[in-house]
C-alpha cells in the first residue's frame, strides 16, 4: 500500500485525536503509535483524559485527547503541538483546537456539527471556525455518515456501528501518513478476539477511512512518510507507558532480589494502574493487596517488609500524605520499602488527572522528626523502568525507605521500549544475618563500610528480636531516650541515607561543555528540557542539561556541575522545590527559576523562549 | 507435648503499672505459648501504640511494635508475606477500635490468619486517661469532665458485623480461662479476636468490677463451651434458655425447668444470631459471657491468596520476567 507521488518525506510528526470520552480516541491513537513503532519510527505519547468519568456526551468537559510524536529519529516529547488533529464533535474542536499548529490541519467530523451539538459545546454562532478564529486548514469529512454507510449490511446495530466511527478517522490518519493498515488489523483482531464480528466492523471501517482518503484525496494536499531506516537501536520493542514500566521494574527487581514482590495499595488516579499491572501477573508470584484505605496499603507494605517481602505502595496526590506516619517506622525500623508517588496536580483533590512535580519537599521531608528519606525522580514512561529497579535495589541493600517519584505525565505517556536483559541488571543482595553474626548481634548493629543495618527476618532462628517506632539503643536495640543515643541514631540514619551516594550514577551533563546556560531539571520534565536545549543549539546557542534523576541523595559531583556555568535555570512544574532544595545543598549558589504549574506538560516553545530571556539578561 | 515452656517466651521487664491487667494478661499469653508450643523464632507479636501495646517488647519472639491503630494492618501484610509466622496481633481499645476501628473490621472481614487480642480497658492510659470508644455513655474523664454524651463501641458486635468467625472473651486476671481462649484463638484458622476485659487501676478502676474476682465471675459471669448447657451461678443453679426472639435467664428446678430445658452451647454455628446475643449479655439482667463465644471454620484470606496465585501459575503459561515481557505486542527493529 504506497501513496501517490504526492508523499513527502517528513521527520517527525504529530497527531492528536480528540473526541468525546467515549468516541475511542485513546485506542486510535494507540492503534496509530504502535504501527508506527513497529516500521521503527520513535514515539512519545500523551493521552490527556476528563476528570469526568463519562461527562454528558457532546460537553466540553468531557472531551478526551490522545497525542503521539512519531519521529524518523529520537522523539522526546509527545510534541508542543500537532500536525494533524481530529476533532471529532464541536467540544473537541473548541477545546482542542488551540493544540494545532498554524500549518497544521483539523479535520472533523462534519455529521457531528448540527446545530444541537454546536449548543451543547455551547457555540453562539452556527460557524465555529470563525468564532474560534481558526486559521489553519480545516477538512470537513462526514465521518459518521461514511460508517454508517460502510456497516449498513453487517446486521450490527445503529449504536454498535457508531461506536466505529473512531476506525474511520484512524484509516484517514494512516492514508495521510502512508501507514500498513496490516498491522492495524491484526491488533484489532487481537483486541476484538472475543468480539469477531466487532473486529471485522471495525477494520471494514478502517479501511473505508484510508480508502477515502485514497480515492477523494480528502482535500489534503500531501501524504507524508517518516523512514527510519537503520537508525534505532536493533532489538525486540514494545509500546509501555511510565505505570506499567513502573511495575515492570519492581517484579525484575524482586526476581533479581530473588524475594517475594508484595503491593499494598488503594485505588487513586493516576497510580491505580501500578495496582491494576501487578495484580494480573500473580504466575510471577506477585501478591497484591488492595488495601482498605491508603494508610492501609501503606501500613501492609511496612508489615510485608517486616517479614521479609520486597514491598511496594503506590500512590498519588493525598496518598502520599496518608502515608507518612507508616514510612516513618519504616524510616525509624530501617526496613526496606519502596513508595510509589504518581505526582498529579493538588493541592488536596486537586487535579487528579494532570500532571505536576508539586510532591517533591513533600517526599523529601513530609514526616515528623528527622527522618531522611532516599528519593529517585523517574524522568521517562521508559525510564520509570530503571528508576524502579533502582528503587528497589537502594531500598533493599541499603535498608530504608524509597520513594519513587513519577508524574501523571510519564505514568500515562507511553514509548518505544526495548525490551531489556534482566540478566544484564545487577542482581540485589539484601543484607541477611549470618549464623556467624550470632554472638553480640542486636538489631542496630551497622555494616561500617555503608551503616546499613543487618536484616533478621522473622522465622529466621536464634535471632528473635524486638524492633518498633520508639527510638532505640545503637548498641542493644532496646528502648532508649538516652539523649546522646537518639542523637548518634539520627546522624546514623541521616549517614546511611548519605553514604548511597556511592552508589549512584555522578551527573551527566548533556550539549554544550562550555555552555551559556546550563538548564537543570529533575523527574518527568527530561524531554521537554532536551528538546528545547536541542532547539537552542540548533540556534546557535551555547546551552546544556544536567537533569537529576538521584534527588536524595544528590550525586556526588552536583556542586561541581553546577558551579561550572555562569548562568543556571531551574526549571520544574512547581514553584521552585528543587531550585530551594539544590540552594541547601550547594552553598551560595544562585540559581534563575523557571516554575510552570499548570498540570500540562511544558511546551518546549515556551521553555526555548524563557531560556533565552535568561541568557539575555 | 510442647518442647517448650512459658519461661521460652519470656523477655524483659514489663513496666506496666503495679496491678495493671496486662501484666496477668503477659502472663497467660506466655503460657498459652509455651503450651502451643510454636517455635518462639516463627511467632510475631505486632502491637500498635498504648499502653499494652508495649507488649512484644517482653516477648522473646520476633516483635513489632508500630504505630497508633496500624497493627492490623501491618500484621495482615506480615502474614501475607509470610503465612508460615504465627502472628498475634495485640492492641487495646483505643488504638483497635478508635483509631485502628478501620484495620480492625477489614482484618476480621477478610478473615486472615491472625490472633487479634483486643485489651479492653476502656480507657486511654498512655495519654493518661482520656475516654475511649469502648467507655460507658456518661463516663467521666480528663477529656469528658462532665460525661460522655456517645454510646460505645461494643466489639463482639463489630467482629460479628464484620462477617468475625471467631470471637472469645477472657477476664485478664482468670488465669485458666484466659490461656484456653488464646489457645483457642490460635488453633482457629482465620481472624480470631479475643476481647481482654482488663482493669486500669490508675484511670478507670474497677471498670469490669463485676466480674474481675473469681467470686465475681461465679455470680456475675458465664463460662461458655461449646457442646455444654449454659448454666451458671454460685450454685449452678442458673441456666439460659430462648423466649421470642431473646435469651431468657431460668432458676433450674423452678417452673419444672430442668438441665434439659437448658441451651446447649454450638460455638459452631454459622448463623451470629446467637452468638452475638449471648456475646452482649450484661448485668444486672444476664451474666457476663466468657470463653470462646463463636468459632467457625473459614477459608482463610491468606490461603485465598496463595491459592490463587497457584491457579494462576497453572493457567498462564509465563513464570519470569524474561517471559513476561515476551507476552507483550513486540516488534522486531533489525
Amino acid at each position: 500500500m504506497t501513496n501517490s507521488d504526492n508523499t513527502q518525506k517528513v521527520d517527525q510528526i504529530v497527531v492528536r485525536f480528540s473526541g468525546d470520552s467515549g468516541d475511542g480516541m485513546q485506542l486510535a491513537g494507540n492503534i496509530f503509535s504502535t504501527i508506527s513503532a513497529t516500521v521503527g519510527n520513535d514515539i512519545c505519547t500523551f493521552p490527556d483524559y476528563p476528570a469526568d468519568i463519562r461527562a454528558p456526551q457532546g460537553v466540553l468537559t468531557g472531551v478526551s485527547g490522545f497525542q503521539v510524536h512519531v519521529g524518523a529519529d529520537k522523539v522526546l516529547t509527545p510534541g508542543d503541538k500537532c500536525d494533524i488533529l481530529i476533532a471529532m464533535n464541536p467540544a473537541a474542536l473548541k477545546t482542542q483546537h488551540k493544540y494545532c499548529k498554524p500549518t497544521g490541519a483539523i479535520i472533523i467530523d462534519t455529521d457531528s456539527f448540527t446545530e444541537k451539538d454546536l449548543q451543547k459545546a455551547e457555540f453562539k454562532t452556527d460557524d465555529p471556525i470563525a468564532e474560534l478564529g481558526i486559521t489553519c486548514e480545516v477538512v470537513p469529512c462526514p465521518i459518521t455518515s461514511l460508517c454508517q454507510e460502510t456497516l449498513k449490511d453487517s446486521g450490527l446495530d445503529n449504536k454498535s456501528i457508531v461506536r466505529c466511527k473512531n476506525m474511520l478517522a484512524l484509516g484517514l490518519v494512516c492514508w495521510i501518513y502512508d501507514r500498513d493498515l496490516g498491522l492495524a488489523e491484526s491488533m484489532l483482531r487481537a483486541k476484538f478476539a472475543k468480539k469477531p464480528d466487532i473486529a471485522e466492523a471495525n477494520i471494514k471501517v478502517l479501511k473505508a477511512g484510508y480508502d477515502m482518503g485514497h480515492n477523494t484525496h480528502t482535500s489534503i494536499s500531501h501524504t507524508y512518510s517518516i523512514e527510519s531506516e537503520g537508525k534505532k537501536e536493533k532489538g525486540k520493542y514494545m509500546d509501555i507507558n511510565g505505570n506499567k514500566a513502573t511495575a515492570y521494574g519492581l517484579m525484575a527487581a524482586a526476581e533479581r532480589a530473588g524475594m517475594r514482590l508484595f503491593l499494598g495499595s488503594y485505588p487513586i488516579t493516576p497510580a491505580t494502574d501500578i495496582l491494576h499491572e501487578l495484580a494480573k501477573h500473580k504466575s510471577l508470584g506477585v501478591v497484591t493487596m488492595q488495601a482498605e484505605d491508603e494508610i492501609a496499603g501503606c501500613a501492609s507494605a511496612v508489615g510485608a517488609a517486616y517479614a521479609g517481602a520486597l514491598a511496594c505502595t503506590s500512590t498519588s496526590g493525598p496518598g502520599i500524605c496518608l502515608k507518612s506516619e507508616a514510612i516513618n517506622l519504616a524510616v525509624i525500623t530501617e526496613l526496606p520499602l519502596v513508595i510509589i508517588d504518581v505526582q498529579r496536580g493538588g493541592p488536596s483533590t486537586g487535579l487528579p488527572t494532570k500532571s505536576e512535580q508539586t510532591d517533591l519537599l513533600q517526599a523529601l521531608y513530609g514526616r515528623n522528626g528527622e527522618s531522611p528519606i532516599p528519593v529517585i525522580a523517574a524522568t521517562s514512561p521508559t525510564n520509570c523502568f530503571d528508576a524502579a529497579f533502582n528503587a528497589c535495589k537502594i531500598a533493599v541493600e541499603h535498608m530504608t525507605p524509597v520513594i519513587l517519584l513519577t508524574d501523571a505525565f510519564i505514568a500515562n505517556g507511553s514509548a518505544a521500549w526495548k525490551l531489556p536483559n534482566i540478566e544484564q541488571y545487577p542482581a540485589i543482595v539484601p543484607p541477611y544475618v549470618t549464623p556467624d553474626m550470632r554472638e553480640g548481634w542486636s538489631p542496630y548493629k551497622r555494616n561500617p563500610e555503608n551503616d546499613v543495618r543487618y536484616w533478621a527476618v522473622p522465622g529466621t532462628p536464634d535471632f528473635a528480636h524486638r524492633i518498633g517506632g520508639l527510638e532505640k539503643s545503637a548498641a542493644t536495640g532496646a528502648i532508649s531516650n538516652d539523649p546522646a543515643n537518639h542523637h548518634s541514631m539520627v546522624e546514623a540514619r541521616a549517614r546511611k541515607v548519605a553514604r548511597i551516594a556511592a552508589d549512584i550514577p555522578q551527573l551527566k551533563v548533556e550539549g554544550d561543555e562550555d555552555a551559556d546556560l546550563l538548564i537543570v531539571g529533575f523527574g518527568g520534565t527530561y524531554g521537554h528540557l532536551c528538546e528545547a536545549m536541542q532547539q537552542m543549539r540548533s540556534e546557535g546557542k551555547k546551552v546544556a542539561l544536567a537533569h537529576f534523576q538521584y534527588i536524595n541523595p544528590l550525586p556526588g559531583n552536583t556542586a561541581e556541575v553546577l558551579r561550572k556555568y555562569g548562568k543556571v535555570v531551574v526549571a520544574e512544574q512547581n514553584m521552585g522545590q528543587f531550585a530551594g532544595y539544590l540552594q541547601t545543598k550547594i552553598e551560595n549558589i544562585r540559581l534563575h527559576r523557571y516554575n510552570e504549574v499548570k498540570g500540562q506538560p511544558f511546551a518546549v516553545a515556551t521553555l526555548v523562549e524563557e531560556f533565552t530571556k535568561i541568557m539575555e539578561e | 507435648m510442647s518442647e517448650y515452656t512459658a519461661q521460652d517466651y519470656k523477655f524483659g521487664q514489663p513496666r506496666w503499672c503495679p496491678g495493671c491487667g496486662d501484666h496477668s494478661f503477659l502472663g497467660a499469653l506466655h503460657k498459652a505459648m509455651g503450651e502451643l508450643g510454636v517455635a518462639p523464632h516463627n511467632i510475631a507479636v505486632i502491637s500498635g501504640i498504648g499502653c499494652s501495646s508495649r507488649l512484644p517488647y517482653y516477648m522473646n519472639t520476633y516483635g513489632f511494635h508500630t504505630i497508633h491503630g496500624r497493627s492490623a494492618a501491618i500484621a495482615t501484610g506480615a502474614k501475607l508475606a509470610n503465612p508460615e509466622l504465627t502472628i498475634w496481633q495485640v492492641s487495646g481499645d483505643g488504638d483497635g477500635l478508635a483509631i485502628g476501628g478501620n484495620h480492625f473490621i477489614h482484618a476480621v472481614r477478610r478473615n486472615i490468619d491472625l490472633n487479634m487480642i483486643l485489651l479492653n480497658n476502656r480507657i486511654y492510659g498512655l495519654t493518661k486517661g482520656q475516654y475511649s470508644p469502648t467507655s460507658v455513655r456518661g463516663f467521666v474523664s480528663k477529656s469528658s469532665p462532665y460525661g460522655t454524651v456517645e454510646d460505645p463501641f461494643r466489639p463482639a458486635e463489630l467482629c460479628f458485623g464484620a462477617r468475625g468467625n471467631f470471637f472469645a472473651r477472657c477476664v485478664a486476671t482468670d488465669m485458666p480461662a484466659a490461656v484456653a481462649c488464646l489457645k483457642a484463638a490460635a488453633q482457629h484458622k482465620g481472624a480470631s479476636v479475643v476481647e481482654v476485659l482488663q482493669n486500669c487501676v490508675i484511670f478507670n478502676n474497677g471498670t469490669h468490677e463485676s466480674v474481675y474476682t473469681k467470686e465475681g465471675r461465679s455470680k456475675n459471669a458465664i463460662y461458655l463451651e461449646h457442646g455444654k448447657p449454659m448454666i451458671f451461678g454460685e450454685n449452678r443453679e442458673y441456666g439460659l434458655v430462648q423466649e421470642g426472639f431473646g435469651l431468657k435467664v431460668v432458676r433450674i428446678g423452678e417452673n419444672g425447668i430442668t438441665e434439659n430445658d437448658i441451651l446447649v452451647h454450638d460455638a459452631h454455628c454459622k448463623d451470629t444470631t446467637l452468638h452475638l446475643k449471648l456475646a452482649l449479655m450484661e448485668g444486672p439482667d444476664f451474666p457476663v459471657a466468657l470463653g470462646v463465644i463463636r468459632d467457625v471454620d473459614a477459608i482463610t484470606y491468606n490461603e485465598a491468596v496463595y491459592a490463587q496465585v497457584e491457579e494462576v501459575k497453572q493457567s498462564k503459561k509465563y513464570h519470569s520476567f524474561s517471559e513476561l515481557l515476551e507476552t507483550n505486542e513486540t516488534w522486531e527493529i533489525k
